[in-house]
């Protein structure tokens, strides 16, 4: 056995350090693959909240770009993003829809009259499956979606002041919104 | 122990230890899902028994209680049923919106090469290496004392 050799275990060693570190970062394992990025919004048809005679689909989002926020009045994270959502709604031009998620309507409705409506419509998902159609799987959750429903841009979790400049900020030039807030 | 019954143990456990790779667990699910025949619903519980659970990693549809997972039991009965699809237009449906996650058997893809080519690749080192661990002959040289000494030491063996 040459020396050379004796450093054999230390580079094996060396190897499973790297694998491991690449395996186990500390990402959250919950968060999926945007499996919707990058392609066309999922057809649907849902009532509006507070408006149960008005029927929306897939084409009412058309035109012009629009954020799709997924959220709920039993989302503690949701309340924390609620603030930021009225700062976009006021600074910018972007189009907010929401999709009151597997929530009681009551409630939903108490919320955006003591919170204010950044949404220029809510969708009804009580029951969660218009969810499904979405591939949403918890609150809040948000797609940015351009004029012509393709999907730019997903997040899993809350908007909040970092995410829009580090994230949905730069989008905004690029599908042409008038935005006062950086 | 002989090099060559280390190997042929070591190739038996190789050969062995995909079988005992855990399988998906089925615990109990208790929906209630009204079925037109027997042959639909079987169909039902072999598909939420292939998916896996967004939210729970490690479970499958069947073997969640997470709200999700109800979600989509309900959906893939919907499908089933109401929309009548196939069992494959059901898969596409929820890999569409749930990406390979939901998939306990990841497709065949650039991204998953690593997955799918790793333990070939790992087989192949290891076969390598056994091989040359058998073939390798002890290569001990020995000089005019050894060779004396050990004449001596069988004879005294001899007696």
């Amino acid at each position: 056995m040459n020396r050379a050799s004796l450093f054999v275990p230390l580079g094996i060693f060396s190897l499973i350090v790297v694998l491991g570190y690449l395996g186990f970062r500390l990402e959250d394992p919950h968060r999926l693959p945007s499996a919707l990025l990058d392609k066309p919004f999922p057809e649907f048809t849902a009532t509006v909240l507070g408006e149960p005679e008005r029927v929306v689909s897939r084409s009412d989002l058309l035109g012009a770009p629009v954020l799709v926020n997924v959220w709920a009045t039993w989302c503690p994270t949701c309340k924390a993003e609620h603030e930021e959502l009225m700062r976009i709604d006021e600074l910018t031009g972007l189009r907010l829809v929401g999709v009151n998620y597997k929530d009681d309507r009551t409630k939903a409705l108490r919320w955006l009259r003591d919170f204010g409506n950044p949404y220029e419509f809510v969708l009804e998902d009580a029951d969660g499956l218009l969810g499904v159609e979405l591939g949403v799987y918890g609150a809040p959750e948000s797609f940015l979606l351009d004029a012509e429903g393709k999907i730019v841009y997903k997040r899993v979790g809350e908007i909040n002041p970092r995410v829009w400049r580090n994230e949905i900020a730069p989008l905004m030039e690029r599908l042409e919104v008038a935005s006062a807030y950086e | 122990m002989s090099k060559l019954r280390l190997a042929v143990i070591l190739i038996i456990g190789l050969v062995l230890t995909p079988g005992l790779a855990p399988s998906t667990f089925a615990a109990g699910q208790v929906d209630v899902f009204d079925f037109p025949s027997e042959e639909m619903e079987s169909r039902y519980r072999a598909l939420i028994d292939e998916f896996r659970c967004p939210k729970c990693l490690n479970t499958n549809l069947s073997g969640s209680d997470a709200p999700i997972a109800r979600d989509l039991r309900t959906t893939v009965w919907r499908l089933l049923v109401e929309e009548e699809m196939t069992d494959q237009e059901v898969r596409d449906y929820l890999q569409e919106r749930y990406g390979d996650f939901v998939l306990y058997d990841p497709p065949f893809k650039p991204g998953t090469w690593v997955l799918w080519l790793a333990p070939v690749v790992f087989g192949l080192i290891g076969i390598w290496i056994l091989l040359r661990m058998v073939r390798a002959k002890p290569q001990v040289t020995l000089t005019a004392e050894d060779r004396a000494r050990v004449e001596s030491l069988l004879k005294a063996g001899d007696r």
